[in-house]
């Protein structure tokens, strides 16, 4: 177990520094123009162009640029924007409140995928199973562009149940309407998941044995059921942790949260390289660390794999 | 291995985690709870630094914490504000001299030095300021650059410049101070309105001519408002009454500007009445706006022009009644009408109504729809193009108008006519720089200071910074030159009319637009009144009841 902890914290070094090159390399290819990307449709003095062009080292050469910004990175200096802004001041209001909005996502849709993907792979066609399925059916036919405003005007402006924008002081409630919208953008995909390996387990042997001691329906389902039909839901959840990153690009956006999808559309906008890779970087070793713990909690809910 | 209910663990872990995420944020929700304040949304300032800031974002803020020498009246006229009289017998030498009594937040009396060190500071080259080319009228500004010797992609830096400070900025005494123009100019002092020429106190610099660290986060400015804590960024600047201001004091006790990237967002937290002022709604909320807002909906004038230029290095389009055809085959009307919906109004002339001079229709019929007469001219002419494209940049909202603008010249001309949308206005310019044939070229124009000066000089001089089609004509130049060296702002204006005028012949762009401010505010304020620069007035601004 310990040595299989290592080991995939080693292979976590290299694919880290595998991916910020490849992230840099390709905000390098997409930079034409950074500094009028900054100024909008200003004309820029020739002066001015030479000056920042100087300062933020975008006149050398890409390996040159990456050589800057490793060397930065390693004792660890993100750097500035393309403001002036220092990237790790801007990590720190931002990070906390997009963890915040993720997490709440996830609870939201893994209790509420898991609760009716359960219920509905016990009843199969029945009227709840397929209300389930419209209802998925509709929400995955919906891309998130459309969805979060569409929240925004019914359940913000019109309804006012919810308030319409959150910042960075937002308490639970204020981000309980983009949670859901984000959460909305995997429900769909966990709720079926889970029905089907609730609908297949039910039909396995070792239920009709449990069955057959005569343990109670409560228990043949809270236990052995839910918690081989766990596996796969774990493993879309840690996959979608990447997703629910980038769907708050979109939504951060829209509810104007200032977090790390808010800075992303920033720094791609305005062709920003440095506030690009450092929030990606970030972005890179948490979804390592979370698959990390999604494979070593197979362990716990199969006693059959072991980890050596 | 996790003991039996190892779901249960991480179920609790997570929660645990999200309520420890909980507590950290919330906690300061009564910063911002003074009763007779008022909230304004803005965009993220780039930066606070007056000379460096160029975007609506940061002059509304500056606005709110300085007070500029001149401001403008109804007419565009220059009245001073800060500045006791600015005077000049020869438009060479302008005699500035500061109304007594003004202080800084901190403080520190407003004198010359103040705004000699923050000019100096902007002019400096290697400093980088955005707003840099203000100066450049000011003797002495070439020595403060310095030109790389081999080009931006050379290895070798640039040298250092020659000067450290503007020969043209001479101090008198503690509230007079002279500014020598390498040239003689006569709108001098409506270009001194801009928030580039606004004075820093002598706590901004760590040592001569660096700003301090932090300076820009807590600004320290001479306005009727003072910043509140420090910038929030990407959430606010809060800013409240200075209690020592000189000028006249402001009616609201303080201002939140909020800050939000999407002004969509913005639109929807003015509906939910969480903000008091959007000064600008955004085009996909226009159609409903009215019935949101009510009369609480309103329209301005603004300084934004829209226009299409000719790509003038192709010879195509080097025939001026391919120009004017093409010009009298749009119907602006209709464009304002059905895809701006009034927000914007059809361009009649070559600068905008927003500047001292300006007069409607100076570009007469060929700016005017008529079908017929440019199926005529354009039937007549002999070198024209085959096809019609009109290059614009994709992020910017200008697909629909693009499109019907092409249907217009399609259904006039019976030429083909098609969008050539480029990802980003950069890509755009980098083509046409190459005079590659990108077709027609779509442009815009905000003004820095309303003179007609401010128009005719970027977008149509020879070599002006926007005239990216490269049209030059040297009677034009050296009328627009004459308006500048005259001895009255009157006769400039006279001057600069003329040139104008030789716009309306040549045509060398195809006038649109101007742009309004479409603004609304919530039922809780009142008098709210929004520039030609589309900043929402701090000053006048007041609560309802």
């Amino acid at each position: 177990m310990f040595r299989y902890i290592v080991r995939r914290l080693l292979q976590m070094v290299l694919t880290f520094f595998g991916a910020t090159f490849l992230v840099f390399a390709l905000t390098f290819a997409n930079q034409d123009d950074p500094i009028q990307a900054l100024a909008g449709e200003r004309p820029i003095t020739e002066n001015l162009r030479q000056t920042l062009m100087e300062r933020y080292h975008l006149d050398e050469p890409f390996l040159v640029q990456y050589w800057y910004y490793m060397k930065g990175l390693l004792t660890g200096d993100f750097g500035t924007s393309l403001t002036g802004r220092k990237i790790i001041d801007m990590m720190e209001t931002a990070w906390p409140i997009t963890i915040k909005l993720g997490l709440m996502a996830i609870i939201i849709a893994a209790t509420i995928a898991v609760t009716a993907g359960v219920i509905s792979g016990i009843r199969r066609g029945s009227i709840f199973d397929n209300a389930t399925l419209v209802v998925t059916l509709i929400i995955l036919s919906l891309p998130i562009v459309v969805l979060a405003p569409l929240a925004q005007l019914v359940f913000g402006i019109q309804l006012k149940w919810f308030p319409p924008t959150a910042t960075v002081n937002a308490s639970l409630f204020d981000l309980l309407l983009p949670a859901l919208v984000l959460g909305s953008l995997v429900i769909a995909t966990e709720l079926r998941v889970t029905r089907s390996a609730v609908a297949e387990n039910l039909r396995s042997d070792y239920v009709r044995t449990a069955r057959a001691k005569g343990l109670s329906r409560k228990r043949v389902i809270g236990v052995h059921v839910l918690r081989n039909s766990l596996i796969p839901v774990v493993t879309l959840i840690g996959v979608d942790i990447g997703g629910l990153m980038s769907g708050a690009i979109v939504t951060e956006r829209i509810f104007n949260v200032p977090g790390v999808g808010f800075n992303l559309a920033r720094g791609i906008g305005t062709e920003d390289g440095p506030l690009v890779v450092g929030f990606v970087s970030i972005l890179v070793i948490i979804f390592l660390v979370v698959n990390l713990l999604v494979d070593l909690l197979y362990a716990a809910l199969d006693p059959r794999i072991r980890y050596e | 291995m996790l003991g039996n209910r190892p779901w249960k663990m991480a179920v609790g872990a997570t929660a645990i985690a999200l309520l420890a995420a909980g507590c950290s944020g919330g906690g300061s929700e009564d910063s911002d709870s003074e009763a007779n304040s008022v909230i304004i949304g803005i965009a993220e300032p780039q930066h606070l630094i007056p000379s460096n800031t160029t975007e609506t974002g940061g002059a509304q803020v500056l606005n709110a914490l300085f007070t500029p020498l001149v401001d403008f009246d109804e007419q565009s006229k220059p009245v001073e504000v800060a500045a006791e009289s600015i005077t000049s017998d020869d438009n060479k030498v302008w005699t500035v001299k500061l109304k007594s009594g003004y202080t800084f937040h901190n403080g520190e009396p407003v004198t010359s030095d103040s705004y000699i060190n923050a000019w100096n500071y902007g002019a400096y080259g290697p400093n980088g300021q955005g707003a840099s080319y203000f100066y450049e009228r000011i003797d002495g500004y070439a020595d403060l650059q310095s030109k790389d010797p081999d080009g931006e992609d050379g290895p070798q830096k640039a040298p250092e410049p020659k000067a450290k400070t503007l020969t043209g900025l001479k101090k008198v005494d503690d509230t007079t101070f002279t500014v020598t123009l390498s040239a003689p100019f006569a709108g001098w002092e409506s270009v001194m309105g801009y928030t580039a020429f606004l004075p820093l106190p002598n706590a901004a610099f760590s040592a001569p001519g660096v700003i301090a660290d932090g300076f820009e986060d807590t600004i320290v400015g001479n306005g009727p408002f003072k910043i509140k804590g420090t910038w929030e960024h990407d959430q606010q600047i809060v800013v409240e009454k200075y209690a020592d201001f000189k000028g006249t004091a402001a009616k609201v006790d303080g201002v939140n500007f909020k800050i939000y990237q999407d002004p969509k967002a913005e639109y929807a937290d003015l509906v939910a009445g969480n903000l008091d002022v959007q000064g600008t709604i955004p085009i996909e909320s226009l159609a409903s706006a009215p019935t949101d807002l009510g009369d609480r909906f309103q329209k301005s004038p603004s300084s934004s022009f829209a226009f299409v230029g000719f790509p003038l290095f192709q010879n195509e389009y080097k025939d001026v009644n391919v120009r004017r055809a093409l010009s009298m085959a749009v119907n602006r009307q209709e464009m304002t009408d059905q895809i701006f919906l009034g927000s914007q109004t059809p361009a009649t002339g070559f600068v905008s109504p927003a500047v001292a001079g300006y007069r409607p229709d100076t570009c007469g019929a060929n700016c005017e729809y008529n079908a017929a007469e440019a199926k005529k001219l354009w039937d007549a002419a002999t070198t024209k193009p085959q096809t019609i494209k009109i290059a614009y940049n994709a992020d910017g909202n200008h697909k629909a108008w693009v499109d019907a603008m092409c249907n217009q010249i399609k259904a006039s001309l019976g030429v083909e006519c098609a969008g050539a949308p480029e990802p980003k206005f950069a890509d755009l310019l980098n083509k046409v720089e190459k005079k590659e044939p990108v077709g027609l070229i779509r442009l815009g124009w905000v003004m820095d200071y309303p003179l007609m000066e401010n128009y005719l000089g970027p977008l149509y001089g020879t070599g002006g910074s926007s005239n990216y089609y490269g049209y030059s004509n040297p009677t034009f130049d050296n009328l627009v030159k004459e308006g500048s060296a005259a001895a009255t702002t009157e006769e400039a204006i006279a001057k600069w009319q003329q040139a104008e005028d030789i716009l309306a012949k040549d045509m060398p762009v195809i006038p649109l637009r101007y742009g309004q401010n479409v603004y609304g505010f919530s039922e809780k304020v009142k008098n709210v009144k929004v520039d030609t620069f589309t900043k929402v007035d701090v000053t006048t601004i007041e609560l309802a009841s």
